[in-house]
């Protein structure tokens, strides 16, 4: 009921923007209503986690829909976890709107498109058929497509939607034939059906393979993921926050409402697949997201990686279940979500921030900008919070869930298959080197963009963004604290979510509520409460003692920098110079890094100059060669648009007559 | 009521020992190098003299530069409290298995970075890069060490790993051999010692943890020197708790025990500091970029290690 007319408040919103654009403070107004609407969802979804398990919730059902299907929805646990996960960062978005939205290029294309892809997105979590699945999934695209082409004067936001559109339509082309294979030959296509549905192992395979691909494509899993360093950057940085940090888990949710909740068998040769692709995703993420100097095309590629993480849990707790291992499938599925959870919190705070650094400087380029602590404290202090809980320091939430994948993975060997034990401990590197990549990435980003000397007049002159933005980016940053801090109030609540999913649930705190100890007794625990207050205990200490027997004085000076004072801001490192190691020891395998060094001859006034060249070993490998296909194939068969109007009677004739022969055959 | 104790006790022990034994490395390596050598209280010496001078700060700095070093010596001392050293029955030991030990070195590295970054410099910036280029592949090397040790114990807790060891339910494996090396190489990493870094270098293009904290003087610099040394402690333990754990008193034990353990602690540590100080002084400093391989190396010997254990199951 809440939901419905929430939905309907989506609507109505959307609406009235186009109606009333003219008006002043319309923006600031649309964006207080999304914002009232998500909290609105928040709550409710809340409400339905607390309560689950005491009654069965009825499918809704209204009359609309295909003529001979209505429109069933259903809000069961799992759809109201990512109610909650979807709508509370989609509310910092509008709260962000707020201050934000009327100052982003074509404002009036932004603000009405806005609650219609949270209407998208809210439709696909409490879908209970195919239909309205599949409808409200393009709603979600298409909505976010022309987000993503709200700036339709750059060039290289209409290329972003080019390469946005032909991928969302692969998702939705895969994911069509995954229904149908589901629904089975009588059409049955409400999802209490297809539970209950029998298909041969041939359809099974294509099902997973289907959704795979599909939900993949829109989560960004590698080698589908080139759509999402473009059109993320490309859209307004609340919009990017909600498409990197919502719209890639609407996709985790669809696969996990396929793969554990209509399909329950499964087998664990597909999780082992769904852990090597998370472990690919993981790693080449987070190399690419080094490799970026657009600190928005940066978060995205870093979103890839987080992407990979949820995969490689998701991939776990399927082969756990399918070995009857089900505490551990447990365990890992709470990690992955714990891990949903996190991400859609920390990325949304770190593009807000981005948005606060554009509307403040106008640039991405992390090159161009600099010193912004001192003169954005407020941006800086949340982003540098993010930064932390990206990079999965301790006590932030960011470390706990990737402390359970950990966990889990460390489990994985308990799958007796050469496969799995084999198998693990690569996804094991793969896993920690996407680590601490990100760890680096994220000192990059925050150090060249927030520390140093301003490298720009803009960053010179910026300054601190509105309040209502402010705190948009600090409740997410408390938040990270907060979910980093008392954890087993996380995944309590997550186990409660997962049971009917993986048919267990986690015993959540073995050892009392501020100890996190998920396998057993003995197999090792962590408790953020204790760290966290130890480590205040050891600060207090380490304060008084060194000022109790230290001096206090402090002397402002200019740099040291071993006397070679440089007032040339440009000697300070820069993006590209932090990550030459790196890109000298894996980019130079990965992406060709080149870098050529021009030195004049002695005596030359001409500068030296540096050039660094890379390709995309994805694009260029794989994407670039299917587009040579198509085109060569558009070329062999162009002739057929030129032909006679007798030739093409006669080749519907032919056509008719092959259906007829297939249909006949059919009949046999 | 003991597990408190000890815990308060190991908190003050691994902070008052850890300047003298870096004076022994010191020390050792100033005897093999023919010279008589500053005493080894030394460092307490220059911690003390350190606290009494004001501090410089660039105007450039934010900040994030005053309070970065008070962070990372807290983070490292606290993952050398948590560590367990000549008992494992105390208070803190389940507040953190060994993957948050790694979490929180590599807080205090993160923050030490973004100290390097923060005046705008150009020596900042290059110890800052190097230094999580290191730790991009030393950190993942520790962790697949873990991974194996996991697998061979059932277990990431140190004092249950420490309490599987001494129950003796495993004897001389291949994967812990090829998890030891692979330990010790990261180790050398992480504490910058020859041949990665050399921690007396102050003026060299080829510097990377010194050239972090070029900007820093006076108290700051103090904590930062001790959490150098703390880390350099944490680790000689993390190596005698995780593989040689023979000494280590387990819960319920008497005092004799715990006193045992005291005096096996102090005999492997200062036994692996005059090693160290030893191999110090016979190697030279590699190339940077030389630095991949070594750790790369270190990487491929923990995940070797983990496997040959399916191997030499199979077998």
């Amino acid at each position: 009921m809440i939901i419905g007319t929430a939905l309907a408040g989506f609507l109505v919103l959307g609406l009235s923007a186009i109606l009333f654009y003219r008006f002043s403070h319309v923006h600031e107004l649309i964006y207080a209503g999304c914002l009232l609407v998500t909290a609105l969802l928040v709550g409710d979804g809340l409400w339905h986690i607390v309560q689950s398990g005491q009654e069965e919730i009825p499918a809704l059902i209204l009359p609309f829909g295909l003529p001979w299907l209505h429109a069933h929805f259903r809000l069961d646990s799992l759809s109201a976890f990512f109610l909650v996960a979807i709508n509370f960062p989609a509310a910092l978005a509008s709260l962000f709107g707020i201050g934000y939205g009327g100052h982003v290029p074509h404002s009036s294309r932004v603000t009405p498109l806005f609650p219609l892809f949270l209407f998208g997105m809210n439709g696909v979590l409490i879908a209970d058929d195919a239909f309205v699945f599949l409808v409200s999934w393009e709603f979600m695209s298409l909505s976010s497509w022309l987000l993503v082409l709200s700036d339709h004067t750059n060039a290289e936001a209409r290329r972003a939607a080019m390469v946005y559109l032909v991928m969302a339509v692969f998702g939705t082309f895969c994911l069509l034939p995954a229904f149908g294979l589901l629904a089975g030959p009588e059409g049955a296509y409400s999802f209490a059906a297809m539970r209950t549905a029998h298909l041969s192992p041939v359809a099974g395979a294509l099902v997973v393979l289907l959704a795979l691909m599909g939900a993949g494509s829109k989560a960004g899993l590698v080698p589908l993921h080139v759509w999402l360093p473009l059109a993320h950057p490309a859209a307004p940085s609340h919009v990017s926050a909600l498409m990197s940090g919502v719209m890639t888990k609407v996709a985790i949710y669809g696969l996990i409402r396929i793969l554990y909740d209509l399909r329950s068998d499964v087998g664990w040769q597909w999780g082992f697949v769904l852990m090597v692709l998370g472990a690919i995703a993981a790693a080449l993420g987070v190399l690419y997201a080094l490799m970026q100097r657009d600190l928005k095309t940066l978060l995205a590629y870093s979103t890839v990686e987080n992407v990979g993480i949820i995969f490689i849990a998701l991939g776990l707790a399927l082969a756990f279940r399918d070995h009857g291992e089900i505490a551990l499938s447990a365990l890992s599925m709470v990690a992955a979500l714990y891990h949903v959870v996190n991400h859609a919190l920390f990325k949304s705070l770190l593009f807000l921030g981005s948005g606060a650094i554009l509307q403040a400087t106008g640039e991405r380029n992390l090159d161009k900008l600099g010193g912004l602590l001192n003169r954005m404290p407020v941006t800086g202090f949340t982003f540098l919070i993010g930064a932390c809980a990206i990079s999965a320091l301790p006590p932030l939430n960011g470390f706990v869930s990737e402390w359970l994948v950990f966990q889990s993975l460390f489990k994985g060997p308990t799958v007796a298959h050469w496969a799995m034990r084999f198998g693990v401990p690569v996804v094991g590197v793969a896993m920690a080197l996407a680590a601490a990549f990100a760890a680096t990435c994220f000192v990059r980003a925050f150090g060249i963009a927030f520390l140093g000397r301003p490298r720009s007049p803009q960053a010179q002159n910026a300054r601190e963004v509105p309040l209502s933005m402010q705190i948009a980016m600090a409740i997410p940053a408390f938040l990270c604290l907060f979910l980093g801090v008392f954890p087993v109030m996380v995944t309590t609540g997550i186990a409660t979510v997962v049971e009917p999913l993986v048919r267990v649930k986690l015993p959540a705190a073995v050892l009392g509520w501020p100890w996190l100890s998920p396998v057993s007794l003995t197999a090792g625990s962590y408790s953020a409460t204790m760290v966290l207050l130890t480590g205040i205990g050891l600060m207090i200490t380490t304060l008084l003692v060194v000022h109790h027997f230290g001096t206090r004085k402090i002397r402002r000076a200019p740099a040291w920098d071993c006397g070679h004072r440089e007032d040339i801001v440009n000697a300070q490192y820069s993006a590209d110079s932090f990550s030459q190691p790196l890109r000298r020891v894996f980019g130079s395998v990965v992406f060709r890094a080149r870098e050529e060094v021009e030195m004049p001859p002695p005596g030359a006034l001409t500068p030296a100059r540096f050039r660094l060249s890379m390709i995309d070993p994805v694009w260029d490998g794989l994407y670039v060669n299917i587009v040579r296909v198509v085109d060569a194939i558009a070329d062999r068969v162009n002739f057929l648009q030129f032909l006679t109007v007798r030739r093409y009677l006669l080749m519907m004739f032919l056509t008719l007559v092959l259906l007829l022969l297939v249909v006949a055959v059919r009949q046999q | 009521m003991m597990a408190f104790l000890f815990g308060l006790i190991h908190t003050g022990l691994v902070l008052a020992a850890a300047p003298l034994v870096t004076g022994i490395v010191r020390l050792t390596k100033a005897r093999l190098q023919g010279r008589r050598g500053a005493s080894v209280v030394q460092p307490y010496r220059d911690l003390w003299r350190l606290l009494q001078k004001e501090s410089v700060i660039a105007e450039s700095a934010s900040w994030l530069f005053r309070i970065a070093p008070y962070l990372i010596f807290v983070a490292v001392w606290l993952a050398a409290t948590i560590m367990p050293t000549f008992t494992t029955d105390m208070i803190l030991t389940p507040a953190a298995d060994l993957i948050a030990l790694v979490a929180l070195l590599g807080t205090a590295r993160f923050f030490t970075a973004l100290a390097g970054l923060d005046a705008g410099t150009a020596f900042g910036g290059l110890g800052s890069s190097r230094e999580m280029f290191i730790a991009s592949i030393g950190e993942p090397a520790m962790l697949m060490v873990i991974f194996s040790l996991s697998l061979l114990t059932h277990t990431t807790s140190p004092a249950h790993m420490v309490a599987y060891v001494l129950g003796g339910h495993i004897g001389i494996e291949v994967s812990a051999g090829l998890a030891l090396a692979a330990m010790v190489m990261v180790a050398i990493a992480e504490n910058g010692r020859i041949p990665i870094d050399n921690p007396t270098t102050h003026l060299e293009l080829t510097m990377i943890h010194e050239a972090m904290v070029l900007e820093y003087s006076g108290r700051h610099l103090a904590l930062l020197e001790a959490a150098g040394m703390v880390r350099l402690l944490l680790f000689m333990s993390i190596i005698s708790c995780l593989f040689f754990p023979w000494g280590i008193a387990g819960a319920d034990s008497g005092l004799t025990d715990v006193v045992v353990g005291l005096l096996a602690w102090a005999g492997k540590v200062g036994f692996m500091a005059v090693v160290l100080g030893y191999f110090e002084s016979m190697l030279a400093k590699m190339r940077v970029f030389l630095i991949a391989d070594f750790l790369g190396g270190a990487l491929l010997l923990a995940l070797l290690a983990t496997i040959f254990l399916y191997v030499s199951e199979a077998v």
